[in-house]
């Protein structure tokens, strides 16, 4: 195999931006003091994410998570700890919806106009809709939140 | 064209062209099938068969007193015919039909655990085993007050055999149930040491064949065990049929599993009698397409012969595990001597799962998980790996085309 190999074919999933926060996740730890906390688990891979959430006047404050999983799975619990930073619970939830949209199908053409800026942040984990058995690695980070949100101590990926 | 003819004599080129699958492309590139051991393809004679049949001559069996139903009778008892003498087994009555190794576990977990086991005594597994050969015994042990042990696996990925003597040395353990080929580390356990100690300690064994029969021929009447198990969708044949062989003493002595039609001789409200074997474990219209199916995987594979098929896989695991071993971060799972088609591997940089896909979007296709085994894969340390698996269509050319995908795929992730 070459060493001039281009990986053009590799990249329609993994961008860059991907193997980034894959490799050094920037939000990967747990938070000492917190509000809420679930874990989210996939038993058809053993995927496996715990996520706390420190509240803040309502707003998701702090986000931070341990995961023991793939690029995908990680990358995408440090692109929304990222993204839900400073929103309020309903935003997040409005956000995780569109997210699911975007995961499953690649756009999000109802998605509302104040969630444009976010769902820009999360695009390139849009790839994942052309990989239906990925696409829970996505949202597995989300459903914990949520269910830390809601109260519950875990979540399933659907 | 010589270069697809391996020492074995089997040509490659024109088995391959049996698969009709085999010409497809995916995402772009052509198919480079390697996950034959979670099922593999088919043969055109296998869905000729079963399209011949639904056009031809189709209808209910065994009861049906017109022409067509009982040509079908005919024709899906001949694949019992088939089965029994790819197994040579002392009898065709012996061959219960069943959906897959998965049913035939269960209905022998079922039937000879709550039939034939008494509560103390225990049933003796390998930490190698399948899921489908682990939860049906706990569902055994926990209503039936039977105890489960599990032999250990060294770390070359063998059954520990002095540890396995050992779990039978106070006579308790009624049937040894294990794997006669490992799904994630393809190492093949020596079945006729296995039967020769469990029977010295008075234990029946039964063997899951459902890797062993795809590479190795099974003599049952030559290996001495009581029981093997099997399924027609690894051996390119359909989905939906499956086998348990069973002594003929052993089978008579079970109570039915499930009841219905098919599997009685009569019934009336207060009581019903049971049919003879096998027909009292085959409750309802049975997989009468699959069955024919079936027969024509088994002529097909009898037609090359065990013999080049097993030469054929040794020889190209072989170049796998040397491409493999030679890549740089890449760690192969499970070092057996006596080993199928199958190579479970890690790599340093990427998840089983980022691996896959990457693998998947070059058109190679490759499983990776914890391949329905969690309890082996957390004795090697593991929560998943990445597996290639042979089989009779797999070319040299393919296996190079996953060691080259995978140094892409270590270089992606650097």
């Amino acid at each position: 195999m070459s060493q001039a190999d281009s990986f053009d074919d590799l990249r329609d999933l993994y961008q860059e931006v991907i193997l980034d926060h894959g490799r050094k996740p920037r939000h990967a730890q747990r938070l000492e003091a917190f509000d809420a906390t679930a874990k989210g688990d996939n038993p058809m891979c053993g995927d496996r994410v715990q996520v706390w959430v420190k509240l803040d006047d309502g707003t998701v404050g702090r986000v931070g998570f341990e995961a023991r999983g793939c690029a995908i799975s990680i990358a995408s619990a440090d692109l929304m700890a990222e993204t839900v930073q400073g929103r309020s619970s309903a935003d997040t939830r409005a956000l995780f919806e569109a997210f699911r949209t975007l995961a499953r199908t690649g756009a999000c053409p109802d998605c509302a106009p104040a969630l444009a800026e976010p769902m820009e942040r999360l695009a390139p984990l849009a790839g994942v809709h052309e990989y239906p058995s990925r696409v829970k690695c996505a949202t597995l980070p989300w459903h914990a939140l949520i269910a830390a949100l809601d109260g519950s101590k875990e979540a399933s990926s659907e | 064209m010589n270069a697809m003819i391996d020492p074995a004599g089997l040509d490659v080129v024109r088995i391959r062209q049996d698969f009709p699958i085999l010409t497809q492309t995916v995402r772009g590139k052509p198919l480079v099938f390697l996950d034959s051991a979670a099922s593999a393809q088919k043969p055109r004679v296998v869905i000729d068969a079963m399209v011949q049949a639904m056009e031809t001559q189709y209808a209910n069996i065994h009861r049906g007193l017109h022409w067509m139903s009982e040509r079908t009778t005919e024709a899906y008892e001949a694949a019992r015919d088939a089965t029994a003498a790819l197994m040579n087994a002392h009898d065709r009555s012996e061959i219960v039909f069943v959906r897959n190794s998965t049913e035939a576990i269960n209905l022998l977990a079922h039937s000879y655990g709550r039939g034939v086991l008494k509560p103390g005594q225990a049933v003796l597994i390998s930490g190698m085993e399948h899921h489908s050969n682990i939860v049906p015994w706990q569902l055994l042990r926990d209503a039936h007050g039977i105890e489960l042990r599990v032999a250990p696996v060294t770390d070359a990925g063998e059954l520990d055999m002095a540890a396995f003597e050992a779990l039978l040395s106070d006579g308790k353990v009624g049937l040894v149930a294990i794997t006669h080929m490992s799904n994630v580390l393809g190492s093949i356990t020596p079945a006729e040491r296995i039967v020769s100690i469990a029977h010295a300690h008075g234990a029946k064994v039964m063997f899951d064949g459902s890797q062993a029969i795809v590479h190795r021929r099974i003599d049952v009447q030559a290996l001495g065990c009581d029981f093997y198990a099997w399924t027609g969708h690894k051996l390119y044949g359909p989905t939906g049929i499956g086998v348990l062989w069973g002594r003929r003493e052993l089978l008579d002595r079970m109570p039915p599993f499930l009841g219905g039609g098919d599997m009685i001789s009569s019934v009336t409200y207060e009581q019903s009698t049971w049919a003879a074997v096998p027909h009292k474990f085959e409750a309802g219209t049975p997989a009468i397409l699959e069955g024919i199916g079936l027969k024509a995987a088994i002529d097909y594979v009898q037609a090359i012969g065990y013999d080049a098929m097993a030469a054929h896989e040794a020889s190209l695991t072989e170049h796998g595990l040397a491409r493999l071993a030679a890549i740089e971060g890449v760690r192969i799972i499970g070092q057996a001597q006596d080993r199928g088609g199958v190579i479970s591997f890690v790599l340093d940089k990427a998840h089983a799962h980022d691996v896959a896909t990457l693998l998947d979007r070059q058109g190679i296709a490759v499983r990776a998980g914890h391949h329905c085994a969690e309890p082996l894969m957390h004795r090697f340390g593991l929560e998943s790996t990445a597996r290639a698996s042979f089989g009779v269509y797999t070319t040299l050319a393919e296996v190079d085309a996953l060691a080259d995908g995978l140094i892409r795929v270590r270089e992606f992730f650097q």
